[in-house]
């Protein structure tokens, strides 16, 4: 008897070091080499060539030292770089505004439907992001041209056209269309996942509808609301393709400055040293923003 | 003479077409600990949140204080509510949490102050304010939760298996607090749970529900000597629970064996159920028995032994101090008040 429990415990204790084996330690991180490797390879070394980049002369042919592409771009006499930067921070912030009035209601309409309306919704939401961007930024261009569908439909009924194209107000409309899927989904997730019985306390401890999104959906929902900006600030400020397409060319973004000087100036310096700064705008946007639902809510009542 | 606080009347609640509630009737009165035992999807819960304003029922009444407030939302209820996993809200502090209900209503902040200290007092929270919720233990949790229901002094507050969640030691130290402080504060607790050995530790009263129906409403005493039917004696403790024939008054006969008894007026030759509690059920030597079995298995269970005694026909459940060993031949006797008669798979 003694002698088989001992023999049992043996048996689990071998099997315990199996397991391990497999499972930690020596094993896993060779699991996580190709990805690192990848990572290398595809997002650490361009980042480290391009802020390379952006203090050469000519890259890659000459590559010494000089700071001229960044006394360039901030040319307080002619600050037509300037302009530029400013005019795609603020596209980018009136998009990411309009896509978060929107988003956020739309987002809270969803979750407070039955499961299988919802899941059927939040499908046909996501269902044009299967379409590949550049088609439905094409598909607005036919909508919105002077002889396009929307036009068309207006002069049928005997309304005056709309001239909507090429303004920048057709470059806001295509990022709010293109990014409202991204600012929708965070939210319309962490508005999902707030227990119902939360709402019940509070509607409990005498709080009525009003009150009850005031005080405890929206401050619970915030996490979500910052991923939705910054998953629509960031592409929203680094677009080119929109800005191209329906802005004709006349408002002329960042990004397509930056496409600009690799594709058709072939001015690697300049194109990198915008690169950095836009990318240091980024990251100091996203700092600013709180990091965690306390600081936003209603903290420092006490 | 106590005053009566909420009644519901012939309350049914409908999920689809499934019937929850199958016709509540139920009164309870001012400063009462009243606990609705039963069962998982019995319905208890329901009842709750129908008292609590998250339901309306499908059809009946629910008056509180004289006034019918069958369609009246929550938040204008003086009704407060302590939910089975606390509901806390993690984005406030302890302080904020305790405070909600008060400054909804605009409370000066030097009265919402004192209260809110005054509450954390009495739920032995002194100083836990500034923290955040997040990073409470369950039990600390648990009285956050029960200091902010309470802070809006309502007239009832409404606890929904509020200690399920907490280890035993604890759930016993939080079943006295809770009497105690009902008994301090004098309003109304309605409390639900499934387990019956809260309902009769802490109750007043105990509703007993199945299936959508009360079984029983009585004291804790009564619901445990006292069980109406078979489901109640079978729920409230463990009991030996056999089919016989009430043959006359004060006579029944079951195992083919008549036993004196103290139940009258079920008629003669009535079908019964014949409920007998194992701590009722006394081993006595073989000859002396009414009864004679073989000890089956013996459990020790601390304060006593819980043994099993097959008779050939029916398995007995007997607690004793004294253990008869396994294997034995053992007579058992049965007095005749610990034989409870009820009418078969009766229903009140």
């Amino acid at each position: 008897m003694k002698n088989r429990i001992r023999r049992g415990k043996t048996g689990k204790e071998e099997y315990a070091l199996q397991v391990e084996g497999i499972g930690s330690r020596r094993f896993a991180p060779m699991l996580a080499l190709p990805f690192s490797v990848y990572m290398l390879i595809f997002i650490a070394a361009p980042l480290v060539l391009i802020v390379l980049y952006s203090v050469c002369v000519d890259p890659p042919g000459d590559m010494s030292f000089t700071l001229s592409h960044f006394k360039r771009f901030f040319d307080f006499e002619n600050p037509v770089y300037l302009q530029v930067l400013w005019r795609s921070f603020y596209i980018a912030v009136i998009s990411t505004a309009i896509c978060l009035l929107i988003g956020y209601p739309m987002a809270y309409i969803l979750s407070r439907m039955r499961p299988t309306v919802r899941n059927i919704l939040s499908v046909l939401f996501i269902l044009p992001m299967w379409m590949n961007f550049l088609l439905r930024t094409y598909a607005w261009m036919s909508l919105l041209e002077n002889t396009g569908l929307i036009n068309t439909f207006l002069t049928a009924i005997g309304l005056p056209t709309m001239n909507i194209m090429y303004t920048q107000w057709a470059v806001v409309l295509g990022n709010v269309y293109n990014f409202l899927p991204f600012m929708i989904l965070p939210i319309y997730n962490v508005l999902v996942k707030i227990d119902p019985a939360v709402v019940e306390a509070a509607q409990d401890l005498g709080a009525n509808g009003r009150r009850v999104f005031t005080k405890i959906i929206l401050p619970l929902s915030v996490p979500g609301v910052i991923s939705g900006i910054s998953m629509t600030f960031m592409p929203a400020i680094t677009t080119f393709v929109i800005s191209k397409l329906l802005g004709g060319g006349q408002y002329t973004l960042i990004g397509d400055l930056i496409e600009k000087q690799y594709k058709v100036t072939g001015d690697w310096g300049f194109g990198s040293v915008m690169s950095v700064i836009i990318m240091v705008l980024i990251l100091l946007c996203m700092n600013l923003m709180p990091s965690s639902s306390r600081d936003h809510a209603g903290g420092g009542l006490l | 003479m106590q005053k009566e606080l909420i009644r519901l009347e012939n309350v049914v609640k409908n999920f689809g077409s499934t019937e929850i509630l199958k016709g509540i009737n139920l009164y309870i009165n001012d400063s009462e600990f009243l606990t609705i035992l039963g069962p998982s999807g019995c319905g208890k819960t329901t009842t709750l949140r129908i008292i609590g304003g998250f339901e309306t029922p499908t059809s009946g009444r629910v008056w509180f204080d004289g006034r019918n407030i069958t369609q009246v939302p929550p938040h204008k209820r003086q009704v407060n509510t302590v939910f089975q996993k606390y509901a806390l809200f993690m984005h406030m502090n302890v302080y904020e949490n305790v405070a909600f209900g008060l400054k909804l209503k605009k409370t000066p902040r030097e009265e919402v102050d004192r209260r809110v200290h005054a509450m954390l007092d009495l739920v032995n929270l002194n100083g836990y304010g500034s923290r955040d919720a997040a990073s409470l233990s369950g039990g600390e949790q648990q009285r956050v939760a029960i200091a902010r229901a309470l802070i809006n002094r309502p007239k009832v507050l409404l606890l929904d298996e509020p200690l399920g969640a907490l280890d035993l030691k604890l759930r016993k130290e939080m079943q006295l607090e809770l009497k105690n402080m009902q008994k301090q504060l004098g309003i109304t607790f309605i409390y639900v749970t499934h387990d019956q050995e809260e309902a009769l530790t802490m109750s007043d009263t105990v509703v007993v529900m199945n299936h959508g129906v009360i079984q029983q409403i009585g004291t804790p005493i009564d619901i445990y000597n006292e069980p109406k039917n078979a489901f109640v004696a079978d729920f409230i403790g463990q009991s030996n629970i056999i089919s016989g024939t009430m043959l006359r008054d004060l006579e029944v006969e079951f195992e083919d064996r008549q036993f004196p008894c103290v139940d009258s007026g079920f008629g003669e030759r009535t079908p019964v159920d014949v409920v007998v509690r194992p701590e009722d059920v006394q081993l006595v030597e073989p000859a002396r028995g009414q009864l004679t079995g073989v000890v089956e298995s013996v459990l020790f269970k601390g304060v006593h032994y819980e043994m099993v005694v097959d008779t050939g026909s029916f398995k007995w459940l007997v607690q004793s101090t004294v253990a008869a060993p396994a294997g034995s031949e053992t007579g058992l006797f049965i007095a005749p008040d610990a034989i409870h008669i009820m009418k078969k798979g009766g229903v009140v």
